[in-house]
């Protein structure tokens, strides 16, 4: 796929499933009915000429480029705006239509500066093109009293105010493209042509700069304009690329395809693939532009050890550090025992060095200590679909948002967190689906430009289970089952119960009004909107399970969709938007303490021999330790070693200071990372990471799709990360001889029967491929449960609402929950270092007017916060999105110590923490 | 702004009529002689658009202004008929003739009074009808004596 550009068809493909037959330039040409000339003819090979058209978008009609000629018909109809009827005969060229294209790109040249030479585009450029095209030989017009090649704007000054483009109204046609992809694609509305005639040009807000308008900088502009009007200013420095390369982002679980564009080594720009199933050429202004930091002189290219935590750093040879941490490993097991060193997995590196991480603890360490930060995010996820649809995964793709009626959003903020799936899912609410959203906040999607959602259930943090339980009660008591569904995919019996439970008065909305603050009558009319759906779908999020009961409201969340019959095809599902771009594939491939690969528990011998036959080692049948369990084995002092991949808990973790006091109290810490993070403070041996563009590999996105990952650029520390494992164990005795990563993916499609079709050839073939992908599945499976749920019939479970033990008080009388920002990305240990900083350059506390005012704060102060677990300082944003008792923070900069604050509380059926209620004091401080 | 008050009592009374957005717009300019730029969030906010759509309309139609006009608006028509029977020349006149001035000179493309041109429009109150320059500065002063 090296080196080819995306074909642009001019409008979009045709859902139709009925197939018309026509005649184009005397060629037969099928295709769906309601498919564009333009495009039939493309699909054909006959490039019509355009302007105003490319495939993301609707046809639009305006520019007067792609008229053709129909047989039997008057005039010159555009082929954007015509579909293809049966047997239709059409001709593209004539000399009648090229004299009036000729015509039509004229009068756009007659107000264009003629400035190709030096112009960015340059190469790349489809007005030059279509100019050459039609044959222009002459301009006799200019606009107004200017001469030709010269444009009525060109005096205009040109919008530089953001960072990754810049906007040149001088070199604008007024297609209208860069519009119509705010609006379609990326659903913003930030964009409009202001005024009307000569006069008409792109503005952004009320004519602002870009940066002071709603623009959300996904780039969906740039690359729909066909000129240099909307250039990235990367192109405009370093030039056109002489290569592309299809990877995939490494930074949320929706897993974007890209088209990293190349010179030499460099990258030049990213650009969405269209071909990508998860963002179909959408992107957001993380993996489109904030891909800097992939060469930020902050990274880190030389291995380094030290003998205590406050020696300086000295730098040594791979062999010397890799020596030095596996004599550590060793003698630290001689003397403490096998079980005293662990390794934590990182959900930013790929499958196969995920799985070899996994398989050093399991084969080298000898023994289970392996968790990844699912731990913090997911892995109530995993427990509760598991035990009630019987997979760890979410069951729909993506796409399937297209066909929902009804759409419920809990615990998440796509618009922020998940930008291009919320600009699918807004898209399918313009088109009439309806929205409910279940957030302690109002986020965008409660209500912005094109999208207000149905019902805000605004409840207290902490209290999901208690709304989700009264849901049920609602559609239990109101005979809103779909006891067909009920009566053939699930079991009888835990459903009987369940249905007993859920209506017993102690669930009814009313009764839990109380506890959750949200109106019984707004619960009522969710409950029934999503019930009464011909497709119900459930999107959640972090807000759901980083809760001491995450793992129940993931259970009531199942329960719903199975009470409803909301599983199993299209539209529908539970759908988990999961946080890491391959925190799905960490999960996958055995990186916990108690699952292999393929979530097979380390008890099951079946499993273990098999695995045991095909590394040649022993497998301990026992779990071993949970990340939680590790820190508090270090401060008991019998856990001292660890190999830390791409992780950064010193930042992440909750309750910084039991975090930073069990590292302190480790013997060797071994970091792998792209950057000095903050658990680098604590390190021993420090070993250079690769970034995502430096490797080959796979991801997985929170669809189960499993991507390419390919490399772009050689790696900076010479080593790619599985590379590092690898060395690392052969270091520790134990042998792995790998030549590339596809043969990690070989072995781990051998020994996991949900992968066992998955090939780096048939990825290749395919694009990507959904897991189970097997011998039942060779395509791979797009929506899970289709006819039986994978652990035969589904479960219903009692989910009792229990209130969490962080509760207000005198002392601590508020709530604080977190979330992240659209610019910035976790830690920010990669998006701080790239202009997103611009966005959001610090960590802000939202609080509520009327709490403001009690405490005397003003916008813009800095205040502090205290917690149970300790303090901090931030500064404030005086907002009516929390609702009065609860503040909000995001978690993006070290200095901030958001986690400093978080507690140890954490889910009782994962040990997720409770990273989202906090009882907290905020007050302003002296002096400020 | 001191105008937000009724910027918002408008945006409520009309917000739930089918196609709110003229209608408001218009009321907004009647009630204040124009549309400031700060009545176009709370505008967005409750038709569920967003601020640059808004700015599209009101920039869309040469009616809508967003500076408050001078203390008379006074139009020309500028349309053939008028320009036929020297429409072009009054035109030319009162540009000359307001420079400076605190009276808003627009261009208008028919009132509707073909057969009676040169029309002139003061404050979309009254119609002047066969305006020479002669008349026309007469017009005008009357104007600016009406303090």
């Amino acid at each position: 796929m090296n080196g080819r550009q995306d074909i642009d068809f001019g409008t979009p493909a045709s859902t139709a499933t009925t197939l018309v037959t026509l005649d184009i330039d005397g060629q037969a040409v099928t295709v769906p009915a309601g498919t564009s000339l333009m495009r039939a003819a493309a699909e054909a090979g006959v490039m019509v000429p355009k302007l105003c058209a490319t495939d993301s978008l609707k046809a639009f009609g305006s520019c007067r480029l792609c008229l053709v000629e129909i047989e039997g018909r008057r005039g010159y109809p555009a082929s954007c705006t015509t579909p293809a009827e049966a047997g239709m005969k059409v001709r593209t060229q004539s000399p009648q239509l090229a004299k009036l294209r000729r015509n039509v790109m004229e009068l756009y040249i007659s107000d264009h500066p003629l400035d190709c030479l030096t112009c960015s585009a340059n190469g790349n450029c489809e007005l030059q093109t279509m100019a050459g095209v039609v044959g222009l030989r002459e301009v006799r017009y200019g606009a107004g009293d200017a001469s030709p090649g010269e444009n009525h704007f060109t005096d205009s000054i040109k919008d530089e105010s953001n960072p990754y483009f810049s906007y040149d109204p001088g070199k604008c046609i007024v297609c209208n493209r860069c519009v119509r992809a705010c609006e379609e694609q990326q659903g913003t509305f930030a964009l409009t042509l202001s005024g009307r005639g000569f006069g008409s040009r792109v503005t952004a807000g009320q004519g602002q700069s870009f940066m002071d308008s709603e623009c959300v900088s996904c780039g969906a502009c740039v690359i729909a304009c066909p000129t240099a009007t909307l250039m990235e200013k990367t192109v405009i420095d370093k030039g056109q690329a002489e290569r592309s390369v299809v990877t995939t982002c490494a930074y949320c679980g929706v897993g974007c395809g890209f088209r990293a564009e190349v010179k030499g080594a460099e990258v030049v720009r990213m650009v969405p693939w269209k071909d990508g199933r998860a963002n179909e050429g959408h992107a957001c202004v993380k993996g489109r532009f904030a891909w800097g930091y992939a060469t930020h002189p902050d990274r880190v290219t030389k291995p380094m050890i030290r003998a205590k935590i406050t020696d300086p750093w000295r730098e040594v040879s791979w062999d010397e550090a890799l020596a030095h941490a596996a004599s550590e490993f060793r003698r630290i097991q001689n003397k403490a025992g096998r079980n005293s060193i662990g390794a934590i997995v990182s959900s930013r590196c790929t499958n196969e060095e995920d799985y070899l991480v996994q398989k050093l603890v399991r084969a080298a360490f000898g023994n289970n200590n392996v968790d990844t930060c699912a731990r913090v995010c997911h892995s109530p996820t995993g427990y509760g679909l598991k035990q009630t649809l019987g997979e760890s995964a979410g069951t729909q793709t993506f796409k399937s948002v297209e066909k929902a009626d009804v759409i419920v959003v809990i615990g998440a903020n796509p618009s922020d967190g998940h930008p291009v799936f919320a600009s699918r899912l807004k898209r399918r609410v313009r088109e009439g689906a309806r929205l409910i959203v279940i957030d302690p906040r109002t986020i965008d999607l409660v209500d912005s430009p094109h999208v207000r959602a149905d019902h805000h259930l605004q409840l207290r943090p902490g209290t999901n289970v208690a709304v989700l339980s009264a849901m049920a009660h609602v559609i239990v008591t109101e005979g809103l089952l779909d006891e067909k569904f009920v009566a053939e995919r699930c079991e009888p019996k835990a459903f009987f119960d369940w249905r007993e439970f859920v209506a017993r008065p102690a669930n009814s909305p009313e009764t839990l009004e109380a506890a959750s603050g949200v109106p019984a009558a707004e619960v009522r009319g969710a409950a029934r909107l999503y019930a009464s759906a011909a497709n119900g779908a459930i999107y959640y999020g972090l807000g759901v399970t980083e809760h001491s009961q995450g793992s129940t409201a993931v259970i009531a969340i199942a329960n719903l969709a199975m009470a409803t019959g909301n599983v199993g095809r299209e539209g529908v599902g539970v759908n988990p938007l999961r946080g890491q771009n391959n925190v799905q594939g960490s999960c996958d491939m055995g990186s916990f303490p108690h699952e292999l690969p393929g979530y097979r528990h380390v008890s099951d011998t079946l499993t273990r021999e098999l695995f045991e036959h095909d590394w040649g080692v022993p497998i301990q049948p026992e779990p071993g330790l949970r990340i939680p369990n590790m820190l508090d084995a270090a401060l008991d002092g019998s856990f001292l070693g660890l190999y830390c991949q791409g992780e950064d808990p010193a930042q992440s973790d909750p309750n910084t200071h039991h975090v930073v006091a069990a590292l302190s109290a480790m013997e060797c810490v071994v970091l792998q990372d792209l950057f000095l993070n903050e658990t680098a403070k604590y390190a021993h041996v420090f070993l250079p990471g690769a970034s995502f563009l430096e490797k080959d590999g796979t991801f997985t996105n929170a669809e189960r799709r499993i991507s390419r990952v390919r490399r772009v650029m050689p790696p900076l520390a010479g080593k790619a990360d599985w590379e590092v494992t690898m060395a690392l164990a052969n270091a520790l005795g134990y042998a792995m001889h790998y030549q590339h990563p596809s043969q990690i993916m070989d072995e781990i499609a051998r020994l996991t029967p949900t992968f066992s079709g998955v090939s780096y050839e048939k990825l290749e073939r395919a694009g990507s491929l959904q897991w189970p992908c097997n011998e039942d599945a060779p395509d791979g499976t797009p929506t899970m449960h289709v006819d039986s749920f994978v652990c035969g019939k589904g479960r219903f479970l009692i989910t009792q609402y229990v209130p969490t033990d962080e509760k207000v008080t005198r002392r601590f009388p508020l709530l604080l929950t977190t979330g992240r920002v659209l610019s910035q990305y976790n830690v920010g240990a990669q998006t701080r270092r790239t202009a997103n900083t611009d966005f959001y350059g610090a960590d802000l506390l939202e609080i509520h007017p009327h709490d403001a005012e009690e405490r005397g704060i003003r916008d813009g102060d800095r205040v502090g916060i205290e917690s149970r677990a300790g303090s901090t300082t931030l500064p404030v944003t005086i907002t009516e999105r929390v609702q009065p008792g609860v503040v909000y923070t995001t978690f993006h900069f070290p200095g901030s110590g958001a986690n400093v604050i978080t507690t140890d509380n954490s889910d009782w059926a994962t040990n997720c923490p409770e990273y989202k209620v906090t009882a907290v004091q905020v007050s302003r401080l002296i002096g400020a | 702004m001191e105008n937000l008050g009724t910027v918002l009592r408008i945006i409520a009374a009309k917000q739930t009529l089918p196609g709110a957005l003229l209608p408001i717009l218009h009321e907004i300019q009647e009630a204040l002689g124009c549309i400031p730029s700060e009545s176009v969030p709370p505008i967005a906010k409750a038709l569920n658009l967003s601020r640059a759509e808004v700015h599209g309309v009101i920039t869309y139609y040469h009616h809508f202004r967003q500076t408050p006009p001078g203390r008379h608006v006074v139009r020309v028509c500028c349309a053939e008929a008028c320009q036929a029977v020297g429409g072009e020349a009054l035109a030319e006149h009162a540009r000359a003739r307001l420079e400076g001035s605190d009276l808003t000179l627009e261009p208008v493309y028919c009132l509707g009074l073909c057969a009676i041109g040169p029309v002139l429009q003061i404050d979309e109150t009254t119609l002047h009808a066969r305006v020479t320059p002669e008349k026309f500065d007469t017009l005008m002063h009357a104007l600016e004596e009406d303090q």
